[in-house]
């Protein structure tokens, strides 16, 4: 349902109040009519409401993270002995190729996306983004650009150049169905995706506020995302030169990694690390911030430091512009530039470490439950740390020229990506699920989904770090029998892959679970884990406006601290009021008329017509001046329609324009 | 491509604030998000100049930069974009003093000058061709051609929103705070022209 508008009396409803009068718009004014209150399935494709966008980029994203675990299947099953026949060279090529795209492009930076839209303005106490339609049109355009990608699978073969895809090996000549051609394109889409979202976060944390929290009381989750978001509107533009000058060489003949006419093939690899760097730390910061909200829900203690967490979150990202070329040490740059990134990279190491110090301390002496998304967010200290360790192996130079293009980097990626990124990312499912659903996620299959996962991603990339000292290289597709150092720990690495197969379905099983079940251990209270931070202080799930009141902040864990307070006498901490309490408080007080964004086609418009370009540029000239048009016409329609349905469309006229708007952003 | 984002942020998401000025900071949500829209775009053009600094001297085949630039005729056309600043500022402070016709005449007149610059490139960019110097004759014409074609989509993208701007003031059909989304555009446009004086420093007039 898309409430527009929502009157309040003068006089207080009770508490859990049934749903109050809705005054809709009786025609929608625009370019064109606008959707209405729309039922059914256009309630969520004409959306712009943030926790609908964040739950589809969390559908849409789990399905992407099948895909890319069945490609990675695959290529442990063609590996698990010796001359595997499960797949041809070039099959294997695109293979982890699209695995490692899925993974980065199609799974992580997604999911965090959905963390993100769901919770930040939770967290930071607004009715929604900044820019919503903007949100919805980041979401549909990711989407598409996801399937545009994919779609390579079923017109000619994937891309097979690896997902760093070094030009000139990714050229025409050496690559030439239409494989990276969808890839260029593809990740074209969903990098302006990235770049409109980033935008829009970013000045949702910085003005969307909630009155009284500043900087340092934004939740340390808030905090982390704002610092991925300036590293996506800086990183993102250098991959788009990048895949132009691809794109251009691909269909247009552009001369740009031609060696023959001179071209430098370092070129593409600076511009890719330039942006593959700063995705690094794209990828694992949401999940920082995310085991940062956990370990102290769970410790019953605040986060020890919490300024240094966020400082050093922003150092993180300041510091990795700086250390790009510690992905090419075996190309050649020369000492000096060798000796600085190699420092950089070893200095980088430092705010990183703080994290953990953090997280360890904040866990020290506290009252710890060991909940599913605690464990979870142990695992990632435990895992993040010794793919954390192997990377300052990576750091020093000498030592990493042996380490190159072997399975022991395929090793330390997977540790801090599997277990740093994806551990915290299931922290934060076991942690939110009851304020998204309000159903609580079994812990019995909880536990089993970590400890399958933990068993099986060390048994998976633990053997890696041995076969790769051993030199077995990346991107190998068959070993033969007489490598007997390597088999045995092959065969294991791919007897891992069961473990994560099963942790993954246990998940999925609890969630099917957990929604078909009456039983009450799948209910949840309102404030389940004793939360701390403002998104715990509206229902489960929240109301499409989020707060009925929104609440001003005089502390950092403003929740905790309207929930208990230290007894003057004896010193003791207290608690002063329940979360029922505080809600029902909030109710009485409810704003009066809360005006929210009204549902847009636009976004869909604007965003179909990229892929139609995509088309265009690959097979005929002609499309592409078909997608600029719907472009065209899609931006202009948008433009052309308020963002929120004017006063005069409204039936009653529900009252000056003055007092139904201006409360949106307080 | 990411230039169709800025048309979004020029004013038509303002929900909630427009008018108002009721955010955290007190700045503008579309200011902001403009401002970082054109940091985004800081790098983009950082990296098309790198490629070009990077590949300038590279033409194996076909014509060199001394071969094909005619400075003076370049110069004549970088004035006139640089003009176009001049009268977008008073579009922007006509727009401020709430005087919508001188607003409407000054976008008009920048949007002409604007055009009379792509006019220019097109120009040029056939006469070069004429020289022996096609998109894929050397890493010289490919990166030339990308990076001043890509110069040359913003101004044209910059363009349309100023006559989709004065279209829409004719109109009444600019939601929130006129001035505001005409100091927008003005932000876009100043950020394309500083770009070009970057090019031309680099590209025209530094020997390569």
């Amino acid at each position: 349902m898309a409430i527009i508008e929502q009157p309040r009396t003068e006089v207080a409803l009770p508490a859990g109040a049934g749903a109050p009068a809705l005054v809709t718009p009786k025609e929608a004014k625009g370019m064109f009519a606008r959707p209405v209150q729309p039922q059914g399935w256009r309630d969520w494709v004409f959306t712009v409401d943030h926790k609908k966008i964040g739950i589809m980029y969390g559908v849409a994203s789990f399905v992407f993270f099948i895909v890319g675990g069945i490609e990675a299947g695959l290529i442990r099953l063609q590996l698990a002995a010796p001359n595997g026949k499960v797949l041809s060279a070039d099959q294997y090529n695109q293979m982890f190729t699209m695995h490692a795209t899925t993974m980065v492009f199609l799974f992580v930076m997604p999911m965090a996306s959905a963390f993100a839209n769901y919770f930040v303005p939770l967290q930071i106490g607004a009715r929604d983004v900044a820019f919503p339609r903007i949100n919805a049109f980041g979401l549909w355009t990711w989407l598409l650009g996801a399937i545009f990608v994919n779609l390579s699978w079923f017109l000619g073969g994937s891309a097979d150049g690896g997902w760093f895809m070094y030009a000139p090996n990714s050229t025409r000549l050496f690559s030439p169905s239409h494989g990276i051609d969808f890839w260029a394109l593809g990740l074209q889409i969903t990098g302006i995706a990235s770049l409109t979202s980033a935008i829009n976060l970013i000045v949702t944390c910085i003005n969307m506020r909630a009155p009284g929290m500043s900087l340092f009381k934004m939740p340390i989750f808030t905090w982390m995302v704002m610092v991925v978001q300036f590293l996506l509107v800086f990183a993102m533009p250098v991959i788009t030169v990048a895949l132009f000058l691809l794109s251009f060489s691909r269909s247009f003949g552009g001369a740009f990694f031609d060696v023959k006419q001179g071209a430098d093939p370092l070129l593409w690899q600076h511009l890719f690390w330039i942006f593959g760097h700063p995705e690094v730390y794209i990828l694992i910061l949401p999940s920082f911030g995310i085991v940062s909200e956990v370990l102290p829900v769970f410790s019953r203690k605040p986060l020890f430091g919490y300024k240094f967490v966020a400082i050093s979150g922003a150092a993180i990202g300041f510091v990795g512009w700086g250390v790009w070329a510690h992905h090419m040490f075996a190309s050649g740059l020369g000492p000096i530039s060798v000796l600085v990134f190699s420092m950089a990279t070893m200095m980088i190491a430092v705010p990183t470490g703080v994290k953990i110090i953090n997280w360890t301390m904040t866990m020290w002496g506290g009252k710890l439950s060991f909940t599913t998304a605690m464990l979870f967010a142990i695992g990632l200290i435990v895992e993040f740390t010794i793919g954390g360790l192997s990377g300052v192996t990576h750091a020093v130079a000498p030592s990493d020229t042996q380490q190159t293009d072997t399975y022991y980097i395929v090793a330390h990626f997977h540790y801090v990506l599997f277990g740093g990124a994806i551990f915290g990312l299931f922290s934060g499912f076991y942690y939110w699920w009851p304020k998204m659903f309000n159903r609580k996620l079994d812990e019995r299959w909880g536990k089993a989904n970590f400890w399958l996962m933990v068993i099986g991603m060390n048994l998976t990339f633990g053997p890696m770090h041995i076969i790769g000292l051993q030199g077995q290289p990346r991107r190998m597709y068959q070993y033969d029998e007489a490598n007997v150092h390597t088999r045995f720990w092959n065969a294991i690495s791919s007897i891992g892959v069961i473990f994560l197969v099963l942790g993954i379905s246990a998940f999925i099983v609890n969630v099917i679970i957990t929604h078909r079940s009456k039983h009450p251990r799948y209910q949840t209270t309102l404030d389940p884990w004793n939360a701390r931070s403002l998104e715990w202080m509206t229902t489960n799930p929240p109301a499409v406006h989020n707060f009925d009141a929104i609440p001003t902040v005089h502390e950092l864990d403003e929740f905790f601290h309207r929930k208990y307070a230290e007894d003057h006498e004896t010193g003791e901490i207290r608690q002063v009021a329940t979360a029922e309490e505080i809600l029902a408080d909030q109710q009485a007080h409810a704003d009066k008329n809360i005006h929210l964004p009204s549902p847009s086609y636009w976004p869909l418009v604007v965003s179909f017509a990229l892929p139609i370009i995509g088309f265009g540029v690959i097979y005929n000239p002609i499309i592409i001046a078909v997608g600029a048009a719907v472009a065209i016409l899609g931006i202009f329609g948008w433009c052309m329609e308020p963002s929120v349905a004017p006063t005069e469309d409204y039936e009653p006229p529900a009252s000056t324009p003055d007092s139904t708007t201006k409360e949106l952003t307080a | 491509m990411s230039t169709a984002v800025a048309e979004h942020n020029t004013g038509h998401d303002d929900h909630g604030h427009g008018g108002h000025g009721h955010t955290s900071t007190g700045l503008s949500n579309n200011k902001l998000a403009m401002w970082l829209f054109l940091g985004s775009e800081c790098l983009l053009f950082g990296g098309l100049i790198s490629t070009y600094m990077l590949y300038r001297g590279r033409h194996p085949k076909g014509p060199g930069p001394d071969q094909v630039f005619s400075i003076p005729f370049t110069s004549v056309s970088s004035f006139v974009l640089l003009m176009s600043s001049l009268t977008m500022v008073l579009a922007v402070s006509s727009a401020q003093a709430r005087e919508m016709r001188q607003t409407k005449l000054w976008l008009t007149v920048t949007a002409l000058l604007g055009a009379t610059f792509v006019g220019g490139q097109v120009f040029e960019f056939t006469e070069f061709y004429r020289k022996g110097l096609g998109f894929t004759t050397s890493l010289f014409g490919s990166s030339f051609y990308t990076l001043t074609g890509f110069h040359g989509v913003h101004v044209t993208v910059g363009i349309i929103m100023l006559m989709a701007l004065v279209g829409m003031l004719k109109a009444e059909r600019v939601p929130g705070d006129k001035a505001e989304v005409v100091e927008l555009v003005g932000l876009y446009w100043h950020f394309v022209d500083i770009v070009w004086i970057l090019i031309f420093t680099l590209v025209y007039l530094i020997p390569a």
